[in-house]
């Protein structure tokens, strides 16, 4: 039987696994007020936020920016050309043209909405799952919890790229969803243990045991009692999924598991598809990847100074 | 009379922090300590009494903290030193121990060479020299086989073996100061006694003065000769032991003497309590400090600061107060 | 000590059964039916037919499971279904490569990562401190395959400094003797072997080690920092000590515990980096045997990297925490 873990007090540094580095991060305290406030003072939770702000303003704003469509070609633009070269910027097409003739810049602008629909999606599906196996397994122990954390070890031990590749590798045809799915399993052992880890850190509290001694059913203590309280710690791993979410989503389509339609735009997809053109016209990849390279530290920026800011070890 | 061994002069230490203003933490405090003697530095926790031991030995942080005044010992100023001479007299000429015994020790170094490692920096033993001394020193504290126990690690230890542990570090080089900040307060009681009367008997024996800070009066009556009572930065009182206990002259101290429960006390009398804490305080510019939680406090203790009272009784007793306790005990008879 | 390793060993057995029923569902789950996977798209129905009775697809289904385990436990992970060669020895002809390109990168990770959070956590809050965080959020944030593109054309492309593909230039004709090109050069003496194979080892190990090093520069910061404020160093601070023994005895000796665990898990990312940073530049290792596998859905490779892949991973991070023990006295003597 799995003893309850009790969250780990500052002072004692004893070895820990991944498995137990997610529970100390349940033990952090909820997003108070107090919190709030420091993190609104804090210039690189602002820097976060700023950019994620600006992604998704271009995400929203995207099919009114963009001068083109995705899929329209634009065969006139290769008219002086000899065959293999892409065209450069010129009046009317900022950023030239891809590789196929489309314009890269609206390209680029409706590619944002795509890569934050596949991280947005592979993040909420990664913690709806791992939501209900973590508070399942935190709110009923025994054995429902052995078995469901062993299961969550064994997702944690597999390399997570590796669990992507192969989840990605059951479609017969890899598709937008087929890549947000194998993007959302890495995340659900992770979302799992850390809601288990909440669950378990406040059975013991004392506005649980209150609520209970009161009366209150099992469902709705773990529902308006417990759950609220985890929210802080799950806001702070969902953030920085979001990060991994996009750049694990780039890593399956350069290793050709991406979406297999060729008029998606998709940063990931494109800097992957890019690969090929790089001698001829480097801007094909070196767009999307700095685009990539910017959310995903929005991401990770704010997803960590919101971890410092709910959890006291973290504050120095 | 001749100059002290220890002499702080108008210590005052302030922690700045970026976008908060300014804490004053320790707030002009001046006293002597002499050869030999044992001086206690009371208060309730805040009152600033660690960070005055932190700021004499030099170990608060460099950054946000500023401390201004002098600490002067065989007529040097501590406090102007450079770092590599403060390293060359921590340990050797003034050294200290701490509350917690268990995180005061390196958890992954055995305890040995915890000895061993200030004996051969500041006596410049060799190994196998420093190693018997360091049995010796074990012994000396009342650990048991200590030659086994110099392979031992902290966590193998009890509490109160870890603190002798500590206490045989700090007194390894024979330094003529030892600071002990509340040495036993994270003990049992039991142990705690036991600890405090090997303080005693060691610093007797080596000749070393004791500043014993502690919130903990039993601990003052049993050991100090003279006491400083700190509150909110600054002495509020100092007197030598029997003086303080039979006719306390500020209310702070009258408070803190009457919520000890006493055996000879009324059955079924309540134990009294000084009402609010320190987060009451109001700034010393322009006021009393304590004036919101004291008893005898009017307007003028909320309006001006108090003047310090000097009697010259050969332990320098000094009350911060407008409004002192009489003279006359009110309420206790003996002394203590 | 031992009950400590006892129980460790104890706990990886029920991770690696749980480990082999995932992959048979996941076999099992495989477009098409294990069998077309196993044999291919283009199988003929009567291939399909003959190797479902022979896979014992018409068992029930605890049958077919344990089967499955016999034939893993006895290393028979079936034939590459694209080359037709046992999947182990392809495996084992690609092992030295990735080994070789891993151990380099954690190497790197290691011997950069320590010293530099230790630096940025003396010099905290300091321009250094921030630069350090910095650069290190931005390392994660960085497609691995795209900083491989990078480096390969500036440093191999464009300044032509090294080589930008392979592991061994065209006429160099080294003795193979563990697989290790760097080791074997210096082991039969041909030096200039070695040298070759090194010049190729450094564009996919410095890919390879940004995301470990990033990690482990920020973790060792914050355990530094952690450890500086702990009251065992302002003991030993007390004790008038010389910095140098503050420094080592002190605050590294406890800060680089969770560090080592840290470079355990490190092993699952550089086992996914692997697989990006070989295509980049054609290293041929497992990365590679694997990407091909995914190109070429080559199932029953795919289904044999996954199982070592876990495994690999598991038993790294089996020792580390056994290393854990013998560092730290509290695992050791409790």
């Amino acid at each position: 039987m799995t003893a309850p873990t009790t969250p780990s007090t500052s002072g004692q540094r004893r070895f820990r696994r991944k498995s137990e580095r997610i529970d100390d991060l349940a033990a952090g305290r909820s997003l108070s007020a107090e919190a709030l406030r420091r993190l609104r003072r804090d210039p690189v939770a602002l820097t976060g936020a700023a950019i994620i702000g600006v992604f998704v303003l271009v995400s929203l704003a995207a099919p009114l920016l963009a001068p083109h469509g995705a899929t329209e070609t634009f065969p006139e633009l290769q008219e002086n050309l000899r065959p293999g070269q892409i065209p450069g910027p010129q009046p009317g097409f900022p950023l030239g043209s891809d590789q196929l003739g489309r314009d890269f810049l609206s390209r680029m602008l409706l590619a944002a909405r795509q890569t934050l629909l596949v991280g947005v999606m592979a993040t909420l599906i990664g913690l709806s799952i791992g939501m209900v196996i973590g508070v399942l397994a935190g709110a009923f122990g025994g054995w429902v919890d052995t078995v469901l954390m062993r299961v969550t070890d064994v997702m944690l031990a597999i390399p997570s790229l590796l669990l992507a590749i192969s989840v990605a590798a059951l479609a017969a045809n890899p598709s937008q969803t087929t890549v947000i799915i194998a993007v959302a399993v890495v995340s659900v052992p992770i979302f799992a243990r850390l809601l288990r880890g909440s669950m378990l850190a406040q059975r013991e509290a004392d506005h649980v045991v209150a609520a209970t001694a009161l009366g209150v059913k099992r469902p709705a203590v773990v529902l308006r009692h417990m759950l609220p309280n985890a929210i802080g710690p799950v806001i702070v791993q969902a953030t920085l999924t979001l990060a991994t979410a996009i750049l694990d989503a780039a890593a399956l389509s350069f290793l050709g598991l991406g979406d297999a339609d060729p008029g998606r735009a998709e940063w990931g997809l494109m800097l992957a598809q890019a690969q090929s053109y790089l001698e001829v016209r480097p801007a094909l990849a070196f767009f999307p990847a700095i685009a990539i390279i910017v959310v995903a530290l929005g991401f990770t920026l704010l997803g960590e100074s919101l971890r410092e800011a709910i959890d006291p070890k973290g504050r120095r | 009379m001749s100059a002290p061994l220890l002499s702080v002069r108008d210590l005052r230490v302030t922690f700045r922090r970026r976008g908060e203003p300014d804490t004053v933490a320790v707030d002009g405090v001046s006293f002597d300590v002499d050869a030999g003697q044992v001086v206690g530095l009371v208060g309730e926790s805040g009152c600033g009494k660690s960070v005055t031991s932190m700021a004499i030995t030099r170990l608060l942080p460099t950054r946000g903290v500023r401390v201004e005044g002098s600490v002067l010992m065989d007529g040097e100023d501590l406090l102007r030193l450079p770092e590599s001479q403060m390293r060359a007299r921590r340990g050797k000429d003034l050294s200290m121990v701490f509350q917690d015994p268990l995180t005061s020790l390196n958890p992954v170094v055995p305890i040995g060479v915890q000895v061993t490692e200030v004996l051969r920096r500041h006596r410049g033993m060799d190994k196998a020299a420093a190693r018997t001394e360091a049995a010796e020193l074990l012994e000396r504290v009342g650990i048991p086989d200590p030659t086994r126990r110099l392979d031992s690690y902290p966590h193998q230890l009890s509490g109160g073996m870890r603190q002798r542990a500590l206490i045989a570090i700090a007194l390894a080089c024979r330094p003529r100061l030892l600071i002990a900040d509340e040495p036993t307060t994270a003990l049992d009681v039991t142990i705690q006694a036991q600890i405090l009367e090997l303080l005693a008997e060691l610093v007797r024996e080596t000749g070393a003065a004791l500043v014993m800070i502690t919130h903990d009066l039993g601990v003052v009556a049993g050991l100090c000769e003279k006491v400083n009572v700190l509150y909110g930065g600054r002495i509020v009182e100092r007197a030598g032991r029997h003086e303080l206990f039979s006719a306390p002259r500020h209310p702070y101290t009258d408070g803190l003497l009457r919520s000890v429960p006493r055996l000879d006390a009324e059955p079924g009398s309540a134990l009294e309590a000084i009402r609010g804490s320190v987060v009451d305080n109001l700034p010393w510019d322009s006021a009393c400090a304590f004036a919101p939680r004291c008893p005898r406090a009017d307007e003028l203790c909320r309006e001006a600061t108090p003047p310090v009272e000097v009697s010259d009784d050969g332990a320098g007793r000094l009350a911060r107060c407008h409004h002192p306790v009489p003279a006359v005990p009110t309420m206790t008879g003996g002394a203590a | 000590m031992l009950r400590f390793i006892v129980r460790r060993l104890l706990q990886v057995i029920p991770t690696l059964l749980l480990l082999s029923v995932l992959v048979f569902a996941w076999l099992r789950s495989l477009p098409g039916g294990p069998a077309t996977a196993l044999l291919g798209e283009r199988a003929t129905p009567e291939r399909v037919e003959e190797l479902n009775r022979i896979l014992g697809l018409d068992q029930p289904i605890w049958t077919q499971y344990l089967r499955f385990l016999g034939r893993v436990l006895t290393g028979d992970f079936g034939t590459s279904s694209i080359t037709g060669e046992p999947v182990l020895t392809e495996i084992g002809r690609a092992m030295p490569a990735t080994i070789e390109l891993s151990v380099a990168a954690l190497a790197i990770a290691v011997a950069l990562g320590i010293p530099l959070g230790y630096l940025a956590a003396s010099y905290r809050g300091r321009p250094l401190d921030v630069s350090v965080v910095v650069v290190t959020l931005v390392g994660v944030s960085v497609p691995v395959f795209f900083l491989g593109y990078v480096l390969r054309d500036f440093f191999a492309v464009d300044l032509g400094l090294l080589p930008p593909s392979g592991r061994t230039s065209v006429g160099i004709d080294a003795t193979s003797v563990t697989g290790f090109a760097v080791l074997d050069g210096l082991l039969t003496r041909e030096f200039d072997a070695s040298w070759d194979a090194l010049t190729h080892l450094v564009l996919p190990a410095v890919t390879l080690a940004t995301i470990p090093l990033a990690v482990i520069t920020r973790i060792t910061r914050a355990s530094v920092l952690d450890v500086v404020g702990s009251d065992f160093v302002r003991t030993a601070n007390s004790k008038g000590l010389a910095p140098g023994t503050i420094r080592g005895r002190h605050v590294l000796r406890n800060a680089l515990l969770p560090v080592s665990t840290t470079i355990g898990l490190q092993t699952g990312l550089l086992l996914g980096g692997a697989v990006l940073t070989e295509r980049v530049f054609v290293w041929g290792g497992i990365g590679t045997l694997l990407a091909d596998s995914i190109t070429l859905r080559d199932y029953p490779r795919l289904q044999a990297l996954l199982l070592l892949g876990a495994l690999v991973y598991v038993l790294v991070n089996l020792l580390v925490d056994l290393s854990y023990a013998v560092i730290d006295p509290r695992v050791r003597l409790s």
